[in-house]
């Protein structure tokens, strides 16, 4: 048998892992005043509660509980690392970057599963989890506290 | 005469020859769905090619050949469960869960009212769950549990009095889940002395085990075409003729009438009466070549196969794991089959299965459909690997393989 296959690393990246092992930003804020929002993935049972705590505009914190597999749970821990202590529009902007970089296209599909153009470094960490877009299965893994971030932020007007 | 050789059952299946990711294809998903062999495959493209038409329509020559190998069907599955009354005691359906809704909206609907209750265990696939749920809010009856032990068997325990009130008592012969296979005759003894009626879901059980519903003394049982080496598109639903032509229509069309006037319709007799539009033909012929199949294994030789399987499968993962991949199910061979859950420590179960899926091994992670039961032993999802007739032990091989570097990945 041979090694792991490239595409399985390229899902399972050090930094995912890194993610998955040690999650960043683990545990709950009082609610109220914190925003409390759950996100649940039915398929596969993934669940994750997203606490923020938003001042004059800016996610001041952000904390989380779930369990899940390793794309849901590390997706999260990446996301709490790159939207916290952000204004609420750069945390906005981060959210409209994961999602492009989480839309498969079917022409880019059909060539080699090959990733939609996106600014890559822009998304610093979070490009990590580009390699989740050639296994269609786990995209709803890695959008689901991602998901629950723009519920909360939609609940704020 | 059967005969059975595990060499010449792989070599009549062309899926096995697929390769994944540069692996041989190791399929461990046959609980979900089974490969099909040629046999069946060319059933149904030569009816396709040569004889297809509609039945019970037309009098043109290939129409009548079209109803000879629809019935014909029909009376292949009587035999091989053995009904008493023969083909006219099998309806066919879409799936399993098609043939829980047949019973529960029609002959539940008109034999069950307000505080009837129909007894279903804690193990029981959604399909034997949710329709009984759905009844319950129009007519009012009762669904009430059988609970599952710590060490994965139907706990029949306190069973006298779970049945008090029971109607029908509704099980599966063998779990999806646990692999565990339930005292299904002792359950019919127990069913009947209570005045209840006993139904068994044999969507895993008829395909792994020889069935035979008058040693069993069933009422009703409902299995599915593709999990027993036939097509997708076709299950059944057999009960006793009495019961049957007491039953009132469930969907309404073509096929399913004696009659139609301005002022009504009169419904035909027999299964047709709940077979209404154009049935499942295609696959009616591949249901058929699928018994003549697994006849020529003999079910007996099928178990014996599995059994073993699935038995140094369980040896091996102890030995192999050490307790960090833990079996959810019973842990011996005892009144158990080839589904086998795991549980690996600290690896979600869809890791487990995408790390497998590089190795071309198709496993099934999630609840499988059995969510009340993944409650009851605080799990969200296992991952499931399942043996058929066409599995041997280099598939355990890759398998144990393809786990360990699972675990070292994620460990
Ligand atoms: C025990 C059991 N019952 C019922 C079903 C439903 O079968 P189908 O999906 O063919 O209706 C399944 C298959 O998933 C099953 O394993």
């Amino acid at each position: 048998m041979s090694d792991l296959g490239s595409n399985l690393d390229d899902l399972y990246r050090e930094i995912i892992l890194d993610h998955y092992r040690s999650p960043r930003n683990r545990g709950e804020l009082e609610s109220p005043p914190a925003i409390r929002v759950e996100g649940f993935n039915p398929l596969c049972g993934d669940e994750i509660v997203v606490y923020l705590d938003i001042e004059d505009g800016i996610l001041k914190n952000i904390k989380m509980v779930g369990s899940g597999c390793s794309i849901s749970q590390s997706s999260a821990s990446l996301m709490s690392s790159a939207v916290k202590g952000k204004t609420l529009d750069q945390v906005r902007a981060t959210i409209a970057m994961f999602k492009q970089l989480m839309t498969v296209q079917e022409s880019t599909l059909a060539h080699d599963g090959e990733a939609p153009k996106v600014d890559l470094r822009a998304l610093g960490e979070l490009a990590a989890l580009q390699g989740v877009i050639k296994f269609p299965v786990r995209i709803k893994c890695a959008t689901l506290a991602w998901n629950a971030l723009v519920e909360g932020l939609d609940g704020l007007d | 005469m059967t005969s059975f050789n595990a060499k010449r059952v792989r070599a009549d299946i062309p899926q096995l020859n697929r390769v994944v990711f540069d692996h041989p294809i190791t399929y461990l998903d046959t609980a979900s769905t089974s490969l099909q062999p040629n046999a069946v495959i060319d059933a149904m493209s030569r009816y396709y090619q040569l004889r297809h038409a509609n039945v019970h329509r037309a009098v043109y020559q290939t129409a009548s050949e079209a109803t000879a190998a629809y019935e014909g069907s029909r009376e292949a599955v009587a035999r091989f469960i053995n009904a008493p009354g023969g083909a006219g005691e099998v309806v066919f359906t879409k799936n399993a869960t098609e043939s829980f809704n047949l019973l529960a909206k029609s002959w539940g609907a008109k034999n069950l009212s307000a505080g009837d209750v129909v007894l279903v265990s804690e193990m029981e696939h959604h399909a034997n769950i949710v329709p009984w749920f759905q009844l319950r809010e129009h007519t009012g009856i009762e669904v009430r549990f059988i609970p599952t032990t710590d060490d994965y068997r139907l706990d029949t325990s306190r069973l006298d009095e779970l049945m008090q009130g029971v109607k029908l008592l509704s099980i599966t012969g063998m779990s999806n889940v646990l692999g565990s296979i339930n005292p299904v005759r002792e359950l019919a003894a127990v069913a009947h002395r209570h005045g209840a009626l006993i139904a068994v879901d044999g969507a895993q059980s008829v395909a792994h085990a020889p069935t035979d519903v008058v040693a069993l003394d069933l009422d009703f049982l409902v299995f599915t075409g593709h999990k027993m080496l036939g097509p997708t598109g076709i299950g059944v639903f057999w009960t006793r003729e009495e019961i049957l032509d007491a039953m009132p229509p469930f969907l309404g069309g073509g096929g399913m009438i004696a009659d139609v006037r301005l002022d009504g319709y009169t419904p035909a007799d027999g299964p047709t009466r709940f077979e209404a539009g154009t049935p499942p033909i295609a696959e009616a012929v591949g249901l058929n070549a699928a018994v003549l199949y697994l006849e020529g294994l003999g079910m007996t030789n099928v178990v014996r196969h599995e059994h073993a399987l699935a038995g140094d499968a369980l040896t091996r993962l102890e030995l192999e794991f050490h307790g960090r991949v833990r079996v959810i199910g019973p842990g011996d061979m005892t009144e158990r089959g080839g589904v086998i859950s795991l549980d690996v420590e600290g690896v979600h179960p869809h890791d487990v299965a995408q790390v497998l899926d590089q190795f071309g091994v198709c496993v099934r992670p999630g609840h499988h459909c059995a969510k009340p039961l993944m409650r009851r032993f605080g799990l969200a999802a296992t991952v499931r690997a399942s043996y058929g007739p066409y599995s041997n032990t280099k598939d355990t091989d890759v398998l144990i393989e393809a786990l360990g570097h699972a675990v070292k990945m994620f460990g």
